[in-house]
């Protein structure tokens, strides 16, 4: 499933001029307020006619203003779940669940409703009004409400972004199992650095209303520069991992990958399970020798590839190590103290504690990657 | 109490084609009254001020000058009356199907204000929410913006009905005061005032028809509520 969007269109002083394709499990749209990401997920689902361009989606071109084709929303079969959720407030819950089932045509209708119930965890609330349920029960029946349709693809818009921490992390986990267990390519949007980095395949990265890149997320997240001002400091590198074995005595859990093991707080996975953790750039030092005496768990050796500029007094430098690029935010004055130049060798230093749930995740299953 | 209950025969023909008259004028203005509520509140148009102008027109201008319109148009000699009688064997003058038409008229301006108010207060998200879940326009319509209104419908619907059994000016003037045919409450009741001895019969029908307009007054009032509250709109 390939999604194509190449559109122009204004609104009032605003111009979205947006080309990207996208064949990711779950491609993000991320940028910052205004950047018009939502926009363009309007323009995927049909709630928005772009003044210019084509939106292709799985080989069926649903705009092309050339040959002046528009297929109206509800011929798309393309679902959406709203930032504001926006169950029917008259129905119930159940109601609400079934209401895009009436118009799949039978034979075009995968998504069962006992399935998608247990999957998100809603069986209780079926007799409930909306009004009744909290803001992340409300999300989850919206997710639901949309699979329910049997989509081709689904667009999420913000779908955390009303909820608070708690809440978020309640959905997070449904939204993994969403992107793992069906097959239904989603197209998610999103301002925040953490769910991009725990739940894309792909970023397509929007600035003022336009693609400033699109690419798989561990090549993105790495591109500080491309992130927003007050995010910066959650980037850093992404990189996919499995669970080697836990440590029960020291409360840690040991994740292989390419660039070595590394030791983070004891995770309640079974062992052999795909794992994605973030290492945000803030958290790694450099040591230009293998340190000792230090308490840091995690001494990743590997190779300077990569000094750019941060911003005040900081450098970002990228460090290869075995394949893997891990991303360190250093001062240029420890840059110059320790001579760091391209091509030495140096080890990259992380501590255990610097992961929390907030970095970690479940990875998407091997075969995704790429 | 007894003279209370005691109605003539003319009295109780008055009282029942009250309440046919006004049930008829308020179901046969609902279609249409939706219809202009959705194109006033939705549609932006040439001559939308002017449609919103007629569709109120019966608000402002006396009761006897409308009465008097549709016996132009409605008369068995006015155009539309004729060409209704003469392909649909449909007459208004002085039958109480013209007495329905004179009501509903009169109260299509109270029910077109109550269901466009509603229809503007519908959240449209809600619709493009449905649109996406493949309901076609007309589904939507059905199942999502019909039952957010249905208390505005309910209002509109109670306020057509409330004045059609008011309606005394239009009416007269359009199909009489015909006893068993055309006499409405209101008319029975000024017909009665215009007689020696009147007063008990105009009192009797006073006091009925205070009491159907408070019932159905409160009727709308609690079937309101209750739909409201089935809603629970956040």
């Amino acid at each position: 499933m390939t999604v194509v969007v190449d559109i122009s269109h204004r609104l009032g002083d605003f111009e979205v001029d947006a080309r990207f394709e996208s064949a990711g499990r779950l491609t993000a749209l991320f940028g910052p307020s205004g950047s018009g990401k939502t926009t363009l997920i309007n323009m995927i689902a049909g709630l928005i006619r772009p003044d210019k361009g084509r939106i292709e989606a799985d080989g069926r071109v649903l705009v092309d203003t050339d040959a002046g084709r528009f297929v109206p929303m509800h011929k798309r079969r393309i679902g959406i779940v709203f930032q504001d959720a926006r169950l029917f407030p008259h129905m119930s819950v159940a109601s609400n669940l079934r209401y895009g089932r009436w118009f799949t045509p039978t034979a075009e209708r995968y998504a069962d409703i006992n399935a998608v119930v247990d999957l998100l965890g809603i069986g209780a609330l079926l007799d409930r009004r909306p009004a009744k349920l909290s803001g992340g029960e409300k999300q989850r029946v919206a997710i639901g409400r949309a699979l329910l349709a049997s989509p081709k693809l689904l667009l999420m818009d913000e779908p955390l972004a009303s909820l608070d921490e708690a809440r978020k992390a309640e959905i997070l986990p449904y939204i993994e199992r969403l992107r793992d267990e069906t097959k239904i390519p989603i197209v998610y949007v999103s301002h925040s650095v953490s769910e991009v980095a725990r739940l894309a395949s792909d970023v397509v990265v929007l600035a003022q209303g336009k693609v400033a890149a699109c690419g798989p997320t561990g090549a993105i997240m790495q591109r500080l520069d491309l992130l927003p001002a007050e995010e910066r400091g959650e980037g850093g590198a992404v990189l996919d991992t499995a669970v080697l074995r836990h440590d029960d005595v020291f409360g840690m859990t040991v994740l292989g990958s390419v660039a070595g093991e590394i030791r983070v707080p004891l995770m309640v996975v079974p062992v052999g399970a795909p794992m994605r953790i973030r290492i945000r750039a803030r958290d790694v030092m450099i040591a230009t020798e293998q340190p000792t005496g230090l308490s840091a768990l995690n001494i990743l050796p590997g190779k300077i590839v990569t000094i750019a500029p941060g911003e005040g007094p900081a450098v970002e430098i990228g460090i290869d190590c075995h394949g893997a690029t891990v991303l360190a935010r250093i001062t240029e004055q420890s840059r110059q103290m320790l001579k760091l130049q391209l091509g030495r060798e140096v080890y990259a230093v992380v501590k255990t504690v610097s992961f929390d749930p907030a970095n970690m995740s479940a990875g998407l299953p091997v075969e995704a990657d790429g | 109490m007894n003279w209370l209950l005691d109605l003539t025969p003319d009295e109780w023909n008055a009282v029942r084609l009250s309440i046919k008259v006004a049930t008829v004028a308020m179901i046969a203005s609902l279609p249409p009254g939706i219809l202009i509520a959705l194109v006033l509140a939705r549609r932006q148009f040439w001559g939308k001020t002017l449609l919103n102008g007629l569709v109120h027109l019966p608000l402002i201008l006396p009761p006897v000058v409308i009465g008097y319109l549709l016996l132009l148009s409605f008369g068995r000699r006015g155009p539309i009356g004729a060409f209704l009688a003469e392909h649909f064997g449909i007459v208004f003058s002085f039958r109480w199907t013209g007495a329905a038409l004179a009501c509903a008229v009169m109260g299509f301006p109270l029910m077109v204000r109550a269901i466009r108010l509603s229809i503007e207060a519908v959240d449209r998200r809600f619709e493009a929410a449905a649109g996406t879940l493949g309901a076609n326009p007309l589904w939507v319509f059905g199942t999502i913006t019909l039952p957010l209104i249905l208390p505005g419908l309910i209002t509109g619907a109670i306020l057509s009905f409330a004045k059609a059994m008011g309606e005394f000016g239009a009416t007269i003037t359009f199909v009489s005061n015909i006893p068993n045919q055309t006499q409405t409450l209101p008319s029975a009741i000024y017909t009665f005032t215009q007689v020696p001895g009147g007063d008990a019969g105009a009192l009797r029908l006073t006091l009925i028809s205070i009491v159907i307009s408070m019932a159905a007054l409160v009727a709308s009032e609690v079937l309101a509520r209750r739909v409201g509250r089935r809603m629970d709109i956040e």
